[in-house]
């Protein structure tokens, strides 16, 4: 494979083989797996199977009742919690296609959730099937597979709208045709937003209903963090070749506790409140810092992962608001990190940075 | 069969439908509880109506009502529901664990040591709901054993959050401890969480099968460690079965179901008689009802017997049929009362959610866990503090029980009884003026009762505003006793069983609830006043907390001046200040942080605000006496002054400050001076900047000479053509000094340094004002 990024089914095509061949729970119809093996396929299962989403048992259930009794699912959080990642695997596991999908954006058309023309064919033989060009939502409905769409909270207001009637009724009208089309049993829609960001569009309350939401949260614990962003940092170094370097777990933790400290407002060990800064501090902007911090010290450095390495990423990631954030991070270096044993390099390296 | 056992799990719904059914069946002619056999006599009240669950049996040693101990009653405890019946059909009831009396006795020597300890833990059964959270790490162990359920309700069952320990608070985790008894059965069986196993095996199944709990039971307990106090309290209950045996034929014991094997042993006699031996001493104890709320029920930390869903246990118990929509329509009830709009069909989703949640998990109903999932995925559309509301109001519950009155009194009424007499203070009707002398023991404890009860709601007395002559050792009181007082003491008897200790609690409470700093520091002046040492730590963590919220550097440093004045001169009521000192250097290291970005683009108002923000501070900061701190602080200043953007009004008040503490040699100040005065400054600025230099008007510089030759030798510096422009900021400054201060400055001015004498001009109105004082404090008359 020489893709980049290959599509999830394609890149654990064995586990979910291999799932598949054992699995003798009852299945949805439409589905590949049953909802049981959908969910060891996300949270693996210590052996064979991977784990994909690290975190709350839970949540993965209820993403998959609700796709198992035939209701969208919206998966919700803030930016860097997995949103997409969870859809991706969720509809390769389901409907072994991850690649129905829409992104949405303030520029997103309804032709991208409902259908567009062949403009060429419409003049030349007139409104015909051939010449619909049926979005990903309606190949979806016509497989019974999984649609996915991205930033759902992107796509103006009115394109919104678009989806009610494919999630309530199930079925396209297509009046230019005077037909419809309708969704084959397994069809489904994910869609994810992001519940930080300003200025959105907000779903109309009619659409909301008839999404079951989860809310993907940030790692829960200090331990699962540390595997989420080691797991995911080995992946990366891997995919991009990175000359190899020693992963200073020490270092991870340190980027990783900064990250908890700040998004929680208070330290690990509770005892010191703080302010947030204004970005998200997500883990997968913890994973970018040690990924960069890894790429600085395996090019310019001499490939040990330092507390230089990963201070002007994190002060990067952390001052999103020049004036606010710069009070909110001197304040936790001189407060917090200053009087931490054994961080003495790390805040020379952070002051400076 | 003569007698039956009812195993049964504290406070289980499901366990308390078996047992109804059990009995309903069996008839028995007497019934015994686990509980406390000093409080048979209240029994009688469960058949007045008035008497409401949640409602707890609350007993206390007569002579030491700090020693304290719960037993509470849900309508869906298994206990309660027994006890019902019986008073219904007319059979009687006996608790027969071991006497409560006991306990507090037997245990007595192993709890010396830990007397030091005992207010905190004793006085939180209630105040813990309210401070759990910041209270755990050091209560958790003392905190559950005094909870006891209805007989230790699911602590017999649960030995590791258990009663056993009675109201003492005992070392946290005794080795000897048995393992969880329904964590390893429901382990056994596949369950990560034993509550879970429990609803699913007994709350679930319409007939729980008591034989099978109790074979289960008997083989946990043989593969655990006893604890020494459980198997005294069986061959307690062992002993009152024989009695009961020689008496009654049909028998029914409700106990929990950790017991059941023990009871039905064979044990002898003499076995019991001896291991009750060594606890015969008997203190007195008293017994009481008080109300009880399921909010508490849910909140004993570290307590096994507390469920954390009696809402929805409340809701088992009392529904029969469609358990999962009609939780799910209260669900969207709560919603809609809040005003967010949910719809019959969001309830539908929901419920098909839920029951599919249940087929994945493979349970054959659906649970809380379940109903909870899906209410947060449908009803509240992802939005965690809906899901709050709905956990507060439904899983938990907001049920208030009720007590009728003639219900023996509370301990908290008791104990504030001793300290009146201990105060030499009595309760009237009418008013008083009470005239207090903080130098002297009683009245200092009495000022101390008087504060704890303004904690409480209890405004017994009302401080009067000090007359003219008094001192700072001088209180007065205005006393008046009112008849509401005695049910807001039964109110606030939820919070502790002392007076002290319901204050701490409540005090803690509201520091927790707290959202703004000065609410927080006015809170810590009670804790002074009131002499609540206990509940400085949670004040001081939320002063802590509320100042790393607040964005306002000015809330901050109003904050520091009256810490400081605390931490310098401690205060008259012999207060120990040492943790205040920790706070007021965490607050002065946020200070210096956010103080340079809060100090630019300010408006005149907030920059005169600020400038006499920054005077406190210095002044606080001198009051420390520290010099590591004093040194920050004045690095900070230092590198204020040297932006550009700064207010006039400030850039000249610091550079007044640091010239004062040295920092900046007179020369560098005229330098300053100068320029600021220049050109190439806004008129305005320039004005600004030179009143904040000479803050403090003109009589600094009547007295400070090398000011004032700072002030005049830069003025003699400057060009002739210059100084008509400079005149009109100098006369903005100088305009508003008094007459006699200007007069005093050009006198010292014209005679130079030799004409000091001279200059003391007598402004005799002035004078006049400070000749009452001087009279009083000489002792006599000066005209």
């Amino acid at each position: 494979m020489t893709a980049l990024r290959p599509h999830a089914e394609e890149f654990y095509a064995e586990e979910l083989a291999a799932l598949a061949a054992d699995d003798d729970r009852p299945r949805p119809p439409g589905w590949r797996l049953s909802p049981q093996a959908v969910v060891t396929y996300l949270l693996g299962d210590g052996g064979k199977i991977t784990p994909k989403y690290v975190g709350s048992r839970r949540l993965m259930e209820v993403a998959v009742a609700t796709l198992a009794t035939d209701r969208a699912l919206l998966l919700l959080g803030v930016p860097g919690t997995a949103k997409t990642w969870v859809s991706e695997h969720l509809a390769a596991a389901i409907s072994g296609d991850s690649t129905l999908l829409v992104q949405g954006t303030a520029g997103t058309p309804e032709e991208a959730i409902r259908y567009g023309w062949n403009y060429a064919r419409l003049l030349a033989e007139g409104p015909s099937p051939a010449a619909l060009v049926p979005s990903p939502v309606l190949r979806a409905m016509e497989t019974g597979a999984i649609a996915r769409v991205e930033e759902l909270t992107r796509v103006p207001s009115d394109v919104q709208d678009a989806l009610i009637t494919i999630l309530s009724e199930k079925t396209l009208p297509v009046p230019e045709l005077n037909t419809e089309v309708q969704a084959q049993r397994g069809f489904n829609v994910i869609a994810t937003a992001n519940d930080r960001d300003r200025g959105v569009n907000e779903l109309s309350s009619a659409l909301r209903r008839r999404f079951n939401t989860v809310v993907l949260p940030v790692p829960a614990t200090f331990d699962e963090e540390i595997d989420i962003v080691t797991r995911r940092v080995a992946q990366l170094g891997r995919s991009l070749d990175l000359p190899e370097t020693t992963t200073a777990l020490d270092e991870i933790r340190r980027v990783v506790t900064v990250f908890r400290e700040l998004r929680d407002g208070q330290t690990d060990d509770a005892r010191t409140k703080l302010k947030s800064p204004t970005g998200t501090m997500s883990t997968a902007e913890a994973i970018s810092v040690v990924t960069n911090g890894m790429a600085l010290a395996a090019h310019f450095g001499d490939g040990v992962l330092r507390a230089g390495d990963v201070a002007s990423g994190i002060v990067g990631a952390v001052i999103k608001d020049p004036v606010s954030d710069r009070v909110v991070w001197r304040e936790y270096l001189e407060t917090v990190v200053r009087e931490r044993p054994g961080w003495a390099d790390f805040y020379r390296a952070a002051r400076d940075a | 069969m003569p007698e039956r056992y009812y195993g049964i799990r504290h406070h289980g719904p499901g366990s308390a439908r078996a047992v109804l059914r059990a009995l309903e069946e069996q008839r028995p002619d007497i019934l015994l509880v686990e509980g406390p056999p000093e409080a048979d006599d209240l029994i009688a009240w469960a058949a007045d109506d008035r008497l409401q669950p949640p409602v707890a049996l609350l007993g206390y040693a007569a002579d030491n009502p700090r020693r304290a101990a719960f037993w509470p009653f849900a309508v869906f405890s298994p206990e309660w529901q027994a006890i019902k019946w019986a008073v219904a059909n007319g059979v009687p009831v006996r608790f027969f664990d071991l006497p409560f009396a006991h306990r507090l006795t037997s245990r007595k020597p192993t709890t010396n040591d830990h007397t030091p300890a005992e207010v905190p833990t004793l006085d939180s059964p209630a105040g813990r709901e309210p401070a759990a959270p910041e209270a755990k790490p050091d209560r958790a162990g003392g905190d559950g054993s005094e909870t006891n359920g209805p007989g230790g309700p699911a602590a017999d069952s649960d030995p590791d959050g258990l009663d056993d320990d009675g109201p003492m608070p005992g070392p946290p985790a005794p080795e000897l401890r048995p393992v969880d008894p329904i964590g390893e059965l429901a382990a056994a069986a596949g369950y990560d969480d034993p509550e879970r196993w429990w609803e699913d095996v007994v709350e679930h199944r319409q007939a729980p099968a008591f034989e099978a709990i109790e074979e289960a039971m008997t083989e946990v307990r043989a593969g655990a460690l006893e604890d020494p106090y459980d198997l005294v309290r069986e061959a307690h209950m062992r002993t009152v079965l024989r009695q009961v045996r020689r008496t009654h034929n049909e028998i029914a014991v409700v106990c929990g179901a950790w017991h059941v094997p023990a009871l039905r042993a064979k044990v002898t006699a003499a076995h019991d008689a001896a291991l009750l031996k060594g606890g015969k001493r008997r203190g007195k104890v008293r017994f009481t009802w008080v109300p009880w709320t399921y909010g508490r029920l849910a909140s004993w930390q570290g307590y096994g017997a507390g469920v954390d869903s009696p809402g929805w246990y409340h809701h088992l118990f009392t529904t029969t049929d469609e358990v999962v929509p009609r939780w799910l329509v209260g669900a969207a009830g709560v919603l809609r009362d809040e005003g967010v709009d949910t719809s019959p069909a969001h309830v539908i989703e929901a419920t098909r959610l839920a029951e599919a949640l249940a087929t994945m998990r493979g349970r054959p109903l659906a649970g809380l866990a379940e109903v909870t999932d899906a209410s947060g995925a449908v009803l509240c559309e992802g939005d965690d503090l809906r899901l709050q509301l709905i956990g507060r109001k439904l899983v938990v519950g907001e049920r208030l029980g009720e007590v009728p009155e003639g219900v023996p009194t509370v301990p908290l009424a008791r104990d504030l009884e001793a300290r009146q007499r201990a105060a030499r203070l009595k309760p009237s009707a009418l008013d008083r003026a009470l005239d207090l002398d903080l130098r002297k023991d009683t009245d200092l404890a009495r000022s101390h009762l008087l504060h704890q009860l303004r904690c409480l709601d209890v405004p017994w007395g009302e401080p009067e505003e000090r007359r003219g002559s008094t001192g700072t050792f001088r209180e007065e009181w205005a006393l008046r006793w009112q008849p509401e007082f005695s049910i807001r003491l039964v109110e606030a008897s939820g919070y502790g069983t002392t007076v002290v200790g319901a204050a701490t609690a409540q005090v803690s409470a509201a520091a927790a609830k707290a959202t703004t700093l000065a609410e927080v520091t006015a809170l810590l002046e009670t804790c002074l006043l009131a002499d609540l040492p206990l509940a400085r730590p949670a004040v001081l963590r939320a002063l802590d907390a509320r100042a790393a919220e607040d964005a306002d550097v000015t809330h901050l440093m109003a904050a520091i001046p009256a810490l400081a004045r605390t931490v310098r001169y401690g205060d008259v009521r012999r207060s120990d200040v040492a943790a205040v000192a920790a706070v007021v250097k965490g607050l002065l290291a946020r200070v210096y942080a956010a103080l340079p970005p809060a100090a630019s683009g300010l408006s005149d108002e907030a920059a005169a605000g600020l400038r006499d923000h920054i005077d406190a501070v210095h002044t606080a900061v001198a009051l420390l006496g520290d010099d590591a701190e004093r040194t920050r602080w004045l690095d900070t200043l230092t590198a204020l002054t040297t932006r550009d953007d700064l207010h006039g009004l400030l850039a000249g008040r610091l550079t007044r400050l640091l010239h004062d503490a040295g920092r900046l040699s007179t020369r560098d100040a005229g330098l300053r001076l100068g320029r600021a005065l220049t050109a190439g400054v806004p008129a305005a600025t320039g004005a600004a900047w030179v009143e904040g230099f000479l803050a403090g008007g003109g009589l600094l510089l009547m007295h400070d000479d090398s000011l004032l030759s700072l002030v005049d030798d830069w003025l003699a510096a400057i060009p002739a053509d210059a100084f008509t422009e400079v005149l009109p900021l100098l006369r903005r400054t100088f305009g508003t000094f008094a007459t006699g201060e200007r007069r005093g400055i050009g006198e010292r001015v014209a005679g130079g340094g030799a004409t000091r004498t001279a200059t003391a001009v007598l402004d005799h109105d002035t004078a006049a004002l400070s000749l009452p004082t001087l009279s009083a404090l000489l002792g006599r008359r000066i005209e």
